[in-house]
């Protein structure tokens, strides 16, 4: 599980895209992505969940997105990401939707 | 009668460093030129992927470069110009593609314009690649 806190922006993704590669590094497929703490995000912090989805889906991986608050996701929600990942509200329910639904389908 | 207008300016080094800095800038114009809480952070996006842009795309990460950004507020309108000195690169006419076609080619950007095409009332670009490159945002105030 890897924890969000602060901003994700253009300065700050490449951290995150380098916490998730070490991750799939270390063939921890599942990934859950705490956001409860996250203030605000931009398409470079948005990008970091596009450039892996497919290698880990392709891998029987995903990534589950948790604790949105309403200011985060509305940026989810305009550039359509609902459809195509799994955002639950909280990490218990991200780790019942790996039990119920490993691979998003979309 | 003539409306009062404020302007504020912003000049900074083109770094992703300084986006933290110019989304401050914006945020407490914008609660000044009276934007609710969603609207605030709908400009505050939308200015962070202009300059995100002009820093990576239009001054290719070159940190030697500045990047301004002014603001003007009246009480119809609070306009942003975010202005470079960069390559003519003209984010208006990035082709807007399907989220699901990026990831399955693995591609992460252009999705930078469409936020500030839905974020923003208007948006206009003029550009003199090499001199002055300027993109202009708009956000109605609703009073």
């Amino acid at each position: 599980m890897l924890a969000l806190d602060g901003f994700l922006d253009a300065h700050t993704a490449p951290e995150f895209e380098k916490a998730i590669q070490d991750e799939i590094d270390a063939d921890h497929l599942q990934l859950i992505v705490d956001c409860s703490k996250l203030t605000y995000i931009s398409s470079a912090g948005l990008g970091v969940f596009m450039g892996f989805i497919e290698e880990l889906r392709e891998r029987g991986g995903d990534i589950k997105i948790c604790g949105l608050s309403p200011k985060v996701d509305q940026v989810f929600e305009i550039l359509g990401f609902h459809a195509l990942y799994d955002i639950v509200p909280d990490v218990p329910a991200a780790v019942q939707r790996f039990t119920d639904a490993p691979v998003k389908e979309v | 009668m003539t409306a009062i207008e404020n302007t504020f300016t912003l000049d900074v080094p083109s770094s992703t460093a300084n986006l933290a800095i110019i989304r401050d800038f914006v945020t407490r114009i914008a609660a000044q030129a009276g934007l609710n809480e969603v609207e605030v952070g709908q400009l505050e996006l939308a200015v962070d992927e202009a300059c995100a842009n002009v820093i990576e795309h239009a001054y290719g990460d070159d940190k030697t470069k500045q990047v301004m950004i002014r603001a003007v507020f009246d009480e119809d309108t609070l306009r942003i110009h975010v202005i470079d000195t960069g390559q003519g690169f003209d984010p208006t006419q990035i082709p807007q593609q399907d989220l699901k076609d990026l990831i399955a080619k693995r591609k992460t950007g252009g999705l930078g314009m469409r936020l500030i095409k839905t974020l923003m009332d208007e948006v206009t670009y003029e550009i003199e690649p090499g001199r002055k490159n300027e993109l202009r945002m708009v956000k109605k105030l609703r009073k």
